[in-house]
Protein backbone atom coordinates (compact mmCIF):
# COMPACT_ATOMS: atom_id res chain seq x y z
CA UNK A 1 0.00 0.00 0.00
CA UNK A 2 2.75 2.52 1.09
CA UNK A 3 5.15 1.78 -1.95
CA UNK A 4 2.39 2.78 -4.65
CA UNK A 5 2.81 6.34 -3.64
CA UNK A 6 6.41 6.50 -4.42
CA UNK A 7 7.65 6.91 -8.19
CA UNK A 8 9.32 4.06 -9.52
CA UNK A 9 12.57 4.42 -9.32
CA UNK A 10 13.67 3.73 -12.90
CA UNK A 11 12.59 7.07 -13.90
CA UNK A 12 15.17 10.02 -13.80
CA UNK A 13 14.11 12.16 -11.31
CA UNK A 14 15.97 15.76 -11.53
CA UNK A 15 16.12 17.20 -7.96
CA UNK A 16 12.99 19.08 -6.94
CA UNK A 17 14.87 22.76 -6.29
CA UNK A 18 16.92 22.71 -9.21
CA UNK A 19 13.05 22.44 -11.54
CA UNK A 20 12.12 26.56 -10.75
CA UNK A 21 15.53 27.43 -12.62
CA UNK A 22 15.65 24.98 -15.56
CA UNK A 23 13.56 26.11 -18.53
CA UNK A 24 10.04 24.57 -18.51
CA UNK A 25 10.76 22.57 -21.39
CA UNK A 26 13.31 20.63 -19.56
CA UNK A 27 11.43 20.75 -16.30
CA UNK A 28 8.74 18.88 -18.19
CA UNK A 29 11.23 16.04 -19.70
CA UNK A 30 12.78 15.39 -16.30
CA UNK A 31 9.97 15.21 -14.12
CA UNK A 32 9.14 11.40 -12.80
CA UNK A 33 6.25 9.70 -13.56
CA UNK A 34 3.79 9.11 -10.27
CA UNK A 35 1.72 6.43 -10.72
CA UNK A 36 -1.54 7.22 -9.32
CA UNK A 37 -1.48 11.11 -9.83
CA UNK A 38 -2.94 11.80 -12.93
CA UNK A 39 -3.41 15.20 -12.72
CA UNK A 40 0.29 16.26 -12.70
CA UNK A 41 1.30 14.28 -15.58
CA UNK A 42 -1.20 15.80 -17.56
CA UNK A 43 -0.69 18.90 -16.72
CA UNK A 44 3.19 18.89 -18.05
CA UNK A 45 2.08 17.44 -21.17
CA UNK A 46 -0.71 19.91 -22.00
CA UNK A 47 0.46 22.96 -20.47
CA UNK A 48 4.78 22.59 -20.26
CA UNK A 49 4.56 26.25 -19.40
CA UNK A 50 3.05 25.73 -16.14
CA UNK A 51 5.52 22.80 -15.26
CA UNK A 52 6.79 24.65 -13.13
CA UNK A 53 4.18 24.97 -10.85
CA UNK A 54 2.66 21.05 -10.05
CA UNK A 55 6.19 19.85 -8.67
CA UNK A 56 5.86 22.43 -6.00
CA UNK A 57 2.16 22.02 -4.96
CA UNK A 58 2.71 17.57 -4.65
CA UNK A 59 5.71 18.75 -2.49
CA UNK A 60 4.19 20.77 -0.32
CA UNK A 61 1.16 17.33 -0.81
CA UNK A 62 3.97 14.89 0.21
CA UNK A 63 5.55 17.43 2.95
CA UNK A 64 2.12 17.33 4.94
CA UNK A 65 1.15 13.45 3.94
CA UNK A 66 4.24 11.66 4.52
CA UNK A 67 5.24 12.49 8.51
CA UNK A 68 2.29 10.86 9.50
CA UNK A 69 2.17 8.07 7.54
CA UNK A 70 5.73 7.47 8.85
CA UNK A 71 4.50 8.44 12.31
CA UNK A 72 1.64 5.79 11.73
CA UNK A 73 4.39 3.53 10.50
CA UNK A 74 6.73 3.71 13.27
CA UNK A 75 3.73 2.94 15.68
CA UNK A 76 2.84 -0.12 13.67
CA UNK A 77 6.71 -1.37 13.86
CA UNK A 78 6.72 -1.46 17.57
CA UNK A 79 3.47 -2.84 18.08
CA UNK A 80 4.89 -5.68 16.23
CA UNK A 81 7.41 -5.85 17.83
CA UNK A 82 5.95 -5.95 21.32
CA UNK A 83 3.75 -8.62 19.95
CA UNK A 84 6.43 -10.93 18.94
CA UNK A 85 7.69 -10.51 22.22
CA UNK A 86 4.50 -11.47 23.85
CA UNK A 87 4.05 -14.24 25.79
CA UNK A 88 0.31 -12.97 26.63
CA UNK A 89 -0.76 -13.05 23.54
CA UNK A 90 -0.70 -9.63 22.58
CA UNK A 91 -2.23 -9.91 18.78
CA UNK A 92 0.07 -8.46 16.24
CA UNK A 93 -0.99 -5.74 13.87
CA UNK A 94 -1.96 -7.99 11.38
CA UNK A 95 -4.29 -10.37 13.55
CA UNK A 96 -6.07 -6.91 14.55
CA UNK A 97 -6.49 -5.86 11.10
CA UNK A 98 -8.02 -9.52 10.61
CA UNK A 99 -10.64 -9.21 13.38
CA UNK A 100 -11.03 -5.57 12.27
CA UNK A 101 -12.13 -6.90 9.25
CA UNK A 102 -14.69 -9.01 11.12
CA UNK A 103 -16.04 -6.57 13.06
CA UNK A 104 -16.54 -3.84 10.53
CA UNK A 105 -18.27 -6.02 8.42
CA UNK A 106 -21.29 -6.25 10.13
CA UNK A 107 -21.35 -2.93 12.60
CA UNK A 108 -24.78 -2.91 12.89
CA UNK A 109 -26.11 -6.39 14.05
CA UNK A 110 -27.97 -7.16 17.29
CA UNK A 111 -28.53 -10.12 18.81
CA UNK A 112 -29.47 -9.24 22.18
CA UNK A 113 -28.96 -5.69 24.47
CA UNK A 114 -25.32 -7.41 25.91
CA UNK A 115 -24.33 -7.79 22.28
CA UNK A 116 -24.62 -5.61 19.41
CA UNK A 117 -22.17 -4.72 16.53
CA UNK A 118 -19.68 -1.65 16.93
CA UNK A 119 -21.66 0.80 14.99
CA UNK A 120 -24.98 0.42 17.94
CA UNK A 121 -22.05 0.89 20.40
CA UNK A 122 -20.87 3.41 19.54
CA UNK A 123 -23.42 5.42 18.51
CA UNK A 124 -25.25 4.49 22.16
CA UNK A 125 -21.99 6.19 23.38
CA UNK A 126 -22.60 9.53 21.51
CA UNK A 127 -26.34 9.60 22.43
CA UNK A 128 -25.65 9.33 26.36
CA UNK A 129 -22.02 12.06 25.54
CA UNK A 130 -24.86 14.11 23.80
CA UNK A 131 -27.46 14.06 26.46
CA UNK A 132 -24.77 14.72 29.31
CA UNK A 133 -23.04 17.46 27.14
CA UNK A 134 -26.44 19.20 25.84
CA UNK A 135 -26.93 19.74 29.06
CA UNK A 136 -24.50 21.07 30.73
CA UNK A 137 -24.23 23.23 27.71
CA UNK A 138 -27.74 24.20 28.20
CA UNK A 139 -27.21 25.17 32.35
CA UNK A 140 -22.93 26.01 32.03
CA UNK A 141 -23.08 28.64 29.45
CA UNK A 142 -26.07 30.69 30.67
CA UNK A 143 -23.93 30.35 34.58
CA UNK A 144 -21.00 31.19 32.93
CA UNK A 145 -22.56 34.90 31.78
CA UNK A 146 -24.11 35.40 34.84
CA UNK A 147 -20.72 34.74 36.55
CA UNK A 148 -18.99 36.97 34.19
CA UNK A 149 -21.13 40.04 34.00
CA UNK A 150 -21.90 39.81 37.89
CA UNK A 151 -19.38 40.30 40.57
CA UNK A 152 -21.18 39.60 43.58
CA UNK A 153 -22.07 35.79 41.68
CA UNK A 154 -18.82 35.20 40.80
CA UNK A 155 -17.52 35.86 44.65
CA UNK A 156 -20.34 33.35 45.13
CA UNK A 157 -19.56 30.15 43.06
CA UNK A 158 -15.93 30.47 42.29
CA UNK A 159 -14.92 29.16 45.60
CA UNK A 160 -17.61 25.88 44.60
CA UNK A 161 -16.10 25.99 40.75
CA UNK A 162 -12.15 25.19 42.19
CA UNK A 163 -13.47 22.76 44.81
CA UNK A 164 -15.34 20.84 42.79
CA UNK A 165 -13.27 21.29 39.31
CA UNK A 166 -10.75 18.65 40.07
CA UNK A 167 -13.01 15.83 41.10
CA UNK A 168 -12.34 12.98 38.74
CA UNK A 169 -15.91 11.99 37.34
CA UNK A 170 -15.51 8.33 38.27
CA UNK A 171 -15.77 9.51 41.80
CA UNK A 172 -19.15 11.30 40.81
CA UNK A 173 -20.22 7.73 39.39
CA UNK A 174 -21.75 6.26 42.44
CA UNK A 175 -23.44 9.19 43.24
CA UNK A 176 -24.85 9.46 39.98
CA UNK A 177 -26.21 5.59 40.42
CA UNK A 178 -27.51 6.61 43.82
CA UNK A 179 -29.57 9.22 42.65
CA UNK A 180 -30.80 7.94 39.59
CA UNK A 181 -31.06 4.48 40.07
CA UNK A 182 -29.84 3.36 36.44
CA UNK A 183 -26.66 3.01 34.56
CA UNK A 184 -27.73 5.36 31.63
CA UNK A 185 -28.97 8.51 33.39
CA UNK A 186 -25.81 7.65 35.98
CA UNK A 187 -23.58 8.04 32.69
CA UNK A 188 -25.33 11.00 31.46
CA UNK A 189 -25.14 12.52 35.22
CA UNK A 190 -21.29 12.13 35.16
CA UNK A 191 -20.68 13.57 31.57
CA UNK A 192 -22.95 16.57 32.86
CA UNK A 193 -21.34 17.10 36.08
CA UNK A 194 -17.80 16.33 34.20
CA UNK A 195 -18.07 18.64 31.06
CA UNK A 196 -19.71 21.34 32.77
CA UNK A 197 -16.98 23.22 34.35
CA UNK A 198 -15.05 23.82 31.05
CA UNK A 199 -18.02 25.49 29.74
CA UNK A 200 -18.79 27.52 32.71
CA UNK A 201 -15.22 28.98 33.41
CA UNK A 202 -14.43 29.61 30.08
CA UNK A 203 -17.77 31.67 28.90
CA UNK A 204 -16.71 33.68 32.32
CA UNK A 205 -13.58 34.71 31.33
CA UNK A 206 -14.69 35.35 27.58
CA UNK A 207 -18.07 38.11 29.36
CA UNK A 208 -15.02 39.47 31.72
CA UNK A 209 -12.88 40.21 28.67
CA UNK A 210 -14.82 42.11 26.46
CA UNK A 211 -12.70 44.41 25.65
CA UNK A 212 -14.44 48.04 27.73
CA UNK A 213 -14.11 49.33 24.34
CA UNK A 214 -17.05 48.01 23.36
CA UNK A 215 -19.19 48.34 26.78
CA UNK A 216 -17.95 51.77 26.10
CA UNK A 217 -19.57 51.94 22.69
CA UNK A 218 -22.87 50.12 24.61
CA UNK A 219 -23.19 52.73 26.96
CA UNK A 220 -22.70 55.80 24.62
CA UNK A 221 -25.37 54.16 22.59
CA UNK A 222 -26.97 53.56 25.81
CA UNK A 223 -28.18 50.10 23.98
CA UNK A 224 -30.71 48.16 26.04
CA UNK A 225 -29.17 44.78 28.30
CA UNK A 226 -30.81 43.04 25.63
CA UNK A 227 -29.01 44.40 23.05
CA UNK A 228 -26.12 44.54 25.14
CA UNK A 229 -26.03 40.64 25.65
CA UNK A 230 -26.98 39.85 21.75
CA UNK A 231 -24.84 42.54 19.88
CA UNK A 232 -22.16 42.28 21.70
CA UNK A 233 -21.86 40.17 24.60
CA UNK A 234 -22.95 36.87 22.89
CA UNK A 235 -20.70 37.59 19.68
CA UNK A 236 -17.92 38.53 21.79
CA UNK A 237 -17.93 35.90 23.99
CA UNK A 238 -18.77 33.28 20.96
CA UNK A 239 -14.51 32.12 20.83
CA UNK A 240 -14.20 31.59 24.35
CA UNK A 241 -17.42 29.32 24.79
CA UNK A 242 -16.52 27.22 21.75
CA UNK A 243 -12.93 26.64 23.16
CA UNK A 244 -14.89 25.41 26.20
CA UNK A 245 -17.20 23.52 24.22
CA UNK A 246 -14.39 22.03 22.72
CA UNK A 247 -12.90 21.23 25.99
CA UNK A 248 -15.99 19.92 27.56
CA UNK A 249 -16.97 17.25 24.69
CA UNK A 250 -12.86 15.86 25.08
CA UNK A 251 -13.40 15.68 28.28
CA UNK A 252 -16.86 14.05 27.81
CA UNK A 253 -16.01 11.21 25.58
CA UNK A 254 -13.40 10.28 27.67
CA UNK A 255 -15.57 10.27 30.22
CA UNK A 256 -17.95 8.44 29.00
CA UNK A 257 -15.78 5.02 28.25
CA UNK A 258 -14.53 5.11 31.43
CA UNK A 259 -18.24 5.37 33.30
CA UNK A 260 -19.43 2.59 30.47
CA UNK A 261 -16.60 0.62 31.65
CA UNK A 262 -17.92 0.51 35.44
CA UNK A 263 -21.40 0.48 34.58
CA UNK A 264 -22.02 -1.92 31.84
CA UNK A 265 -24.79 -2.04 29.26
CA UNK A 266 -23.76 -0.53 25.90
CA UNK A 267 -21.84 1.60 24.56
CA UNK A 268 -18.10 1.43 23.47
CA UNK A 269 -16.54 1.37 27.13
CA UNK A 270 -18.84 -1.16 28.09
CA UNK A 271 -17.72 -2.96 24.93
CA UNK A 272 -14.34 -2.88 26.20
CA UNK A 273 -14.59 -4.43 29.50
CA UNK A 274 -16.99 -6.98 27.49
CA UNK A 275 -13.82 -8.00 25.59
CA UNK A 276 -11.44 -8.05 28.02
CA UNK A 277 -13.48 -10.47 30.10
CA UNK A 278 -13.53 -12.38 26.76
CA UNK A 279 -9.89 -12.53 26.66
CA UNK A 280 -10.38 -10.85 23.20
CA UNK A 281 -7.24 -8.20 23.10
CA UNK A 282 -7.85 -7.76 19.23
CA UNK A 283 -11.36 -5.90 19.87
CA UNK A 284 -9.77 -4.02 22.48
CA UNK A 285 -6.97 -2.69 20.31
CA UNK A 286 -9.92 -2.10 17.71
CA UNK A 287 -11.91 -0.46 20.12
CA UNK A 288 -8.72 2.00 21.28
CA UNK A 289 -8.58 3.15 17.45
CA UNK A 290 -12.42 3.65 17.29
CA UNK A 291 -12.16 6.07 20.05
CA UNK A 292 -9.71 7.65 19.37
CA UNK A 293 -11.29 8.31 15.72
CA UNK A 294 -14.36 9.21 17.12
CA UNK A 295 -12.54 11.45 19.24
CA UNK A 296 -10.62 13.11 16.53
CA UNK A 297 -13.91 13.65 14.42
CA UNK A 298 -15.77 15.43 17.02
CA UNK A 299 -12.73 17.53 18.26
CA UNK A 300 -12.14 18.09 14.37
CA UNK A 301 -15.65 19.36 13.64
CA UNK A 302 -15.81 21.83 16.41
CA UNK A 303 -12.68 23.19 15.40
CA UNK A 304 -14.65 23.87 11.79
CA UNK A 305 -17.51 25.71 13.84
CA UNK A 306 -15.09 27.41 16.09
CA UNK A 307 -13.30 29.23 13.05
CA UNK A 308 -16.81 30.21 11.33
CA UNK A 309 -17.95 32.31 14.62
CA UNK A 310 -13.80 33.55 15.38
CA UNK A 311 -12.65 37.12 13.92
CA UNK A 312 -9.22 36.11 15.26
CA UNK A 313 -7.16 32.55 14.49
CA UNK A 314 -8.37 29.87 16.21
CA UNK A 315 -5.40 27.68 17.40
CA UNK A 316 -6.36 23.93 16.78
CA UNK B 1 -33.87 81.28 22.85
CA UNK B 2 -32.05 81.58 26.16
CA UNK B 3 -28.88 83.88 25.41
CA UNK B 4 -26.85 82.39 28.13
CA UNK B 5 -27.96 78.40 26.10
CA UNK B 6 -26.44 79.96 23.15
CA UNK B 7 -22.74 80.68 25.10
CA UNK B 8 -22.62 78.37 27.52
CA UNK B 9 -23.87 74.92 25.48
CA UNK B 10 -21.46 73.08 27.61
CA UNK B 11 -20.91 74.46 30.81
CA UNK B 12 -18.11 73.31 33.36
CA UNK B 13 -18.58 74.47 36.62
CA UNK B 14 -15.74 74.13 39.05
CA UNK B 15 -14.64 70.77 38.16
CA UNK B 16 -12.71 68.41 40.71
CA UNK B 17 -11.96 64.54 39.53
CA UNK B 18 -9.74 62.16 41.95
CA UNK B 19 -9.33 58.63 41.54
CA UNK B 20 -8.67 56.10 44.26
CA UNK B 21 -6.21 54.34 43.62
CA UNK B 22 -4.34 51.28 45.47
CA UNK B 23 -1.80 53.89 46.31
CA UNK B 24 -3.61 56.70 47.56
CA UNK B 25 -6.38 59.08 45.77
CA UNK B 26 -4.31 61.02 42.63
CA UNK B 27 -5.87 64.12 41.97
CA UNK B 28 -6.52 64.47 37.72
CA UNK B 29 -7.93 67.27 37.46
CA UNK B 30 -8.73 70.76 39.50
CA UNK B 31 -11.10 73.76 39.02
CA UNK B 32 -11.93 73.41 35.66
CA UNK B 33 -14.37 76.16 34.49
CA UNK B 34 -14.80 76.06 30.93
CA UNK B 35 -18.17 76.79 28.70
CA UNK B 36 -18.46 75.75 25.05
CA UNK B 37 -20.99 77.82 22.61
CA UNK B 38 -23.25 76.08 20.23
CA UNK B 39 -21.89 75.58 16.74
CA UNK B 40 -18.52 76.09 18.65
CA UNK B 41 -15.51 73.69 17.67
CA UNK B 42 -13.25 73.60 20.84
CA UNK B 43 -9.56 71.48 20.88
CA UNK B 44 -8.55 69.78 24.42
CA UNK B 45 -4.77 70.36 24.11
CA UNK B 46 -1.71 68.95 26.65
CA UNK B 47 0.90 66.86 27.12
CA UNK B 48 0.59 62.64 28.05
CA UNK B 49 -1.43 63.21 31.24
CA UNK B 50 -2.48 65.93 31.52
CA UNK B 51 -5.91 65.00 31.98
CA UNK B 52 -7.65 65.52 28.40
CA UNK B 53 -9.44 62.32 28.04
CA UNK B 54 -10.39 62.42 31.51
CA UNK B 55 -12.75 65.95 31.05
CA UNK B 56 -13.49 64.56 27.48
CA UNK B 57 -14.81 61.05 29.54
CA UNK B 58 -17.06 63.70 31.95
CA UNK B 59 -18.19 65.87 29.42
CA UNK B 60 -19.25 62.04 27.73
CA UNK B 61 -20.32 61.02 30.81
CA UNK B 62 -18.89 58.12 31.23
CA UNK B 63 -18.10 59.35 34.28
CA UNK B 64 -19.03 61.74 37.53
CA UNK B 65 -16.67 64.35 39.09
CA UNK B 66 -15.63 64.46 42.24
CA UNK B 67 -16.56 68.03 42.64
CA UNK B 68 -18.58 70.40 40.44
CA UNK B 69 -21.54 69.81 38.15
CA UNK B 70 -20.92 69.52 34.35
CA UNK B 71 -24.28 70.43 32.21
CA UNK B 72 -25.28 69.96 28.85
CA UNK B 73 -27.87 72.26 27.15
CA UNK B 74 -28.71 73.33 30.89
CA UNK B 75 -29.28 69.64 32.25
CA UNK B 76 -26.84 68.31 34.29
CA UNK B 77 -24.71 65.61 32.45
CA UNK B 78 -25.58 62.39 34.79
CA UNK B 79 -24.71 59.61 32.33
CA UNK B 80 -23.32 58.73 28.67
CA UNK B 81 -25.82 59.00 26.09
CA UNK B 82 -26.11 59.23 22.26
CA UNK B 83 -26.62 62.87 22.03
CA UNK B 84 -23.05 63.06 23.26
CA UNK B 85 -21.76 60.64 21.11
CA UNK B 86 -18.21 59.99 20.97
CA UNK B 87 -15.46 59.16 18.47
CA UNK B 88 -13.26 56.87 20.29
CA UNK B 89 -9.45 56.82 19.85
CA UNK B 90 -10.02 53.01 18.60
CA UNK B 91 -12.46 52.95 16.57
CA UNK B 92 -14.67 50.90 18.81
CA UNK B 93 -16.72 48.96 16.14
CA UNK B 94 -18.04 46.21 16.86
CA UNK B 95 -16.34 43.64 14.31
CA UNK B 96 -18.94 40.43 13.59
CA UNK B 97 -21.24 43.61 12.16
CA UNK B 98 -20.67 45.47 8.95
CA UNK B 99 -20.35 48.95 8.80
CA UNK B 100 -23.71 49.62 8.21
CA UNK B 101 -24.68 47.52 10.88
CA UNK B 102 -22.87 49.28 12.99
CA UNK B 103 -23.54 52.84 11.79
CA UNK B 104 -27.59 51.36 12.04
CA UNK B 105 -27.33 50.16 15.87
CA UNK B 106 -26.51 54.22 17.03
CA UNK B 107 -29.24 55.24 14.78
CA UNK B 108 -31.90 52.23 15.81
CA UNK B 109 -31.18 52.97 18.98
CA UNK B 110 -32.24 56.94 18.90
CA UNK B 111 -34.46 57.41 16.40
CA UNK B 112 -35.98 53.77 16.43
CA UNK B 113 -39.33 54.37 18.52
CA UNK B 114 -39.98 57.14 16.57
CA UNK B 115 -39.75 55.65 12.79
CA UNK B 116 -40.27 52.93 10.73
CA UNK B 117 -37.54 50.30 8.97
CA UNK B 118 -37.31 52.34 5.31
CA UNK B 119 -36.37 55.77 7.63
CA UNK B 120 -33.42 54.57 9.95
CA UNK B 121 -32.21 52.40 6.88
CA UNK B 122 -31.46 55.80 4.55
CA UNK B 123 -30.54 57.59 7.71
CA UNK B 124 -27.51 55.16 7.98
CA UNK B 125 -27.05 54.98 3.90
CA UNK B 126 -27.00 59.07 4.03
CA UNK B 127 -24.43 59.37 7.65
CA UNK B 128 -22.03 56.58 5.69
CA UNK B 129 -22.04 59.29 2.24
CA UNK B 130 -21.26 62.20 4.82
CA UNK B 131 -18.07 60.26 5.23
CA UNK B 132 -17.94 58.59 2.24
CA UNK B 133 -17.81 54.80 2.70
CA UNK B 134 -21.22 54.10 0.91
CA UNK B 135 -18.84 51.61 -1.19
CA UNK B 136 -18.08 49.84 2.56
CA UNK B 137 -21.25 49.23 3.74
CA UNK B 138 -21.51 45.69 3.59
CA UNK B 139 -17.73 44.91 5.06
CA UNK B 140 -17.13 44.39 8.33
CA UNK B 141 -14.37 46.31 10.19
CA UNK B 142 -11.66 43.54 9.79
CA UNK B 143 -11.65 44.23 5.52
CA UNK B 144 -11.36 47.71 6.01
CA UNK B 145 -8.38 50.20 6.35
CA UNK B 146 -7.68 52.12 9.56
CA UNK B 147 -8.64 55.20 8.12
CA UNK B 148 -11.91 53.60 7.15
CA UNK B 149 -12.75 52.33 10.49
CA UNK B 150 -12.20 55.94 12.27
CA UNK B 151 -14.29 57.48 9.49
CA UNK B 152 -16.99 55.13 10.07
CA UNK B 153 -16.54 55.85 13.72
CA UNK B 154 -17.42 59.16 12.91
CA UNK B 155 -20.48 58.29 10.77
CA UNK B 156 -21.97 56.19 13.92
CA UNK B 157 -21.54 59.46 16.28
CA UNK B 158 -22.88 61.78 13.41
CA UNK B 159 -25.96 59.72 12.43
CA UNK B 160 -27.65 59.68 15.92
CA UNK B 161 -27.37 63.43 15.31
CA UNK B 162 -26.03 64.28 18.96
CA UNK B 163 -26.41 67.50 20.55
CA UNK B 164 -22.03 67.56 20.70
CA UNK B 165 -19.59 65.94 19.18
CA UNK B 166 -17.09 64.36 21.44
CA UNK B 167 -13.95 63.28 20.25
CA UNK B 168 -10.84 61.92 21.86
CA UNK B 169 -7.79 62.13 19.92
CA UNK B 170 -9.79 60.23 16.72
CA UNK B 171 -7.33 60.88 14.24
CA UNK B 172 -4.02 59.30 16.89
CA UNK B 173 -3.90 56.20 15.77
CA UNK B 174 -3.26 56.89 11.50
CA UNK B 175 -0.83 58.02 9.20
CA UNK B 176 -0.47 61.64 8.05
CA UNK B 177 -1.52 61.54 5.15
CA UNK B 178 -4.71 59.70 6.20
CA UNK B 179 -4.86 62.03 9.06
CA UNK B 180 -4.89 65.44 6.77
CA UNK B 181 -7.30 63.88 4.69
CA UNK B 182 -10.20 63.25 7.58
CA UNK B 183 -9.42 66.51 8.95
CA UNK B 184 -10.24 67.97 5.51
CA UNK B 185 -13.69 65.95 5.90
CA UNK B 186 -14.57 66.91 9.38
CA UNK B 187 -13.88 70.54 8.44
CA UNK B 188 -16.21 69.80 5.64
CA UNK B 189 -18.76 67.75 7.70
CA UNK B 190 -18.98 70.19 10.76
CA UNK B 191 -19.72 73.15 8.25
CA UNK B 192 -22.39 71.18 6.92
CA UNK B 193 -24.00 69.96 10.36
CA UNK B 194 -22.85 72.83 12.33
CA UNK B 195 -21.91 70.63 15.13
CA UNK B 196 -20.95 71.17 18.64
CA UNK B 197 -17.47 69.39 18.97
CA UNK B 198 -14.40 68.86 21.57
CA UNK B 199 -11.66 67.50 20.18
CA UNK B 200 -8.84 65.52 22.08
CA UNK B 201 -5.64 65.57 20.95
CA UNK B 202 -1.82 66.35 21.18
CA UNK B 203 -1.51 67.65 17.56
CA UNK B 204 -0.71 71.33 17.57
CA UNK B 205 -1.30 71.88 13.66
CA UNK B 206 -4.60 69.83 13.85
CA UNK B 207 -6.16 72.14 16.90
CA UNK B 208 -5.06 75.47 15.26
CA UNK B 209 -6.51 74.12 11.65
CA UNK B 210 -9.74 73.02 13.03
CA UNK B 211 -11.09 74.82 15.94
CA UNK B 212 -12.30 78.08 16.89
CA UNK B 213 -10.61 78.37 20.68
CA UNK B 214 -8.13 76.06 22.07
CA UNK B 215 -8.01 74.78 26.13
CA UNK B 216 -4.52 74.39 26.74
CA UNK B 217 -4.02 72.35 29.64
CA UNK B 218 -1.69 72.34 31.90
CA UNK B 219 0.74 69.13 33.10
CA UNK B 220 -0.88 66.35 35.46
CA UNK B 221 -0.91 65.34 38.45
CA UNK B 222 -4.23 67.98 39.23
CA UNK B 223 -4.08 69.62 35.73
CA UNK B 224 -6.43 72.32 34.81
CA UNK B 225 -7.10 74.98 32.02
CA UNK B 226 -3.68 77.04 31.29
CA UNK B 227 -4.54 78.84 28.84
CA UNK B 228 -7.82 79.28 25.90
CA UNK B 229 -6.89 80.63 22.86
CA UNK B 230 -9.27 82.09 20.18
CA UNK B 231 -8.84 81.20 16.71
CA UNK B 232 -9.60 83.90 14.56
CA UNK B 233 -9.39 82.24 11.01
CA UNK B 234 -11.66 82.64 8.39
CA UNK B 235 -13.86 79.55 7.73
CA UNK B 236 -13.66 77.32 5.31
CA UNK B 237 -10.19 76.85 6.25
CA UNK B 238 -7.58 75.51 3.50
CA UNK B 239 -4.66 74.07 5.15
CA UNK B 240 -2.11 74.75 1.87
CA UNK B 241 -2.60 78.08 1.91
CA UNK B 242 -3.03 78.61 5.85
CA UNK B 243 0.68 77.51 5.87
CA UNK B 244 2.15 80.68 5.04
CA UNK B 245 -0.75 82.37 6.63
CA UNK B 246 1.05 84.75 9.31
CA UNK B 247 -2.06 84.51 11.98
CA UNK B 248 -1.97 80.66 11.05
CA UNK B 249 1.18 80.91 12.53
CA UNK B 250 1.50 82.71 14.97
CA UNK B 251 -1.36 80.63 16.65
CA UNK B 252 0.55 77.55 16.31
CA UNK B 253 3.64 79.51 17.90
CA UNK B 254 1.53 80.68 20.88
CA UNK B 255 0.67 76.94 21.67
CA UNK B 256 4.00 75.39 20.80
CA UNK B 257 5.52 77.92 22.81
CA UNK B 258 3.10 77.28 25.65
CA UNK B 259 3.48 73.20 25.32
CA UNK B 260 7.12 73.42 24.94
CA UNK B 261 8.08 76.24 27.39
CA UNK B 262 6.09 76.85 29.50
CA UNK B 263 4.90 73.38 30.33
CA UNK B 264 8.21 71.74 28.87
CA UNK B 265 9.18 69.57 31.84
CA UNK B 266 7.13 66.75 31.81
CA UNK B 267 9.15 64.26 32.99
CA UNK B 268 10.60 65.80 35.75
CA UNK B 269 6.52 66.74 37.04
CA UNK B 270 6.12 63.02 36.62
CA UNK B 271 8.80 62.34 38.47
Amino acid sequence: MVSAVFHSPSASRKPLASVTTTSPVQAAAARPVFVGVPDATSASTERPGAAIRPPRDLRAFWLRVLPPLLGFAVLVVIWELIALRSTTGFPSPLKVWQQAVVVFSDPFYSKGPNDQGVGWNVLASLQRVGLGFGLAAAVGIPAGFAIGRFEFLSRMFNPLISLLRPVSPLAWLPIGLLVFKGANPAAIWTIFICSIWPMVINTAVGVQRVPSDYMNVARVLNLSEWKVLTKILFPSVLPYMLTGVRLAVGTAWLVIVAAEMLTGGVGIGFWVWDEWNNLNVANIIIAIFVIGLVGLVLEFLLIRLATLFTFEEVKA
Amino acid sequence: MNPNLTSKFIDIQNVEQTFKTPKGSFQALRDIDLSVAKGEFVALIGHSGCGKSTLLNLIAGLTRPTHGVLLCADREIAGPGPERAVVFQNHSLLPWLTCHENVHLGVERVFGKAEGKAQLKSRTEAALALVGLTAAAHKRPGEISGGMKQRVGIARALAMEPKVLLMDEPFGALDALTRARLQDELLAIVQRTHSTVVMVTHDVDEAVLLSDRIVMMTNGPSATIGEILRIDLARPRNRVELAEDRDYVHYRKAVIDFLYTRQGHVEKAAA
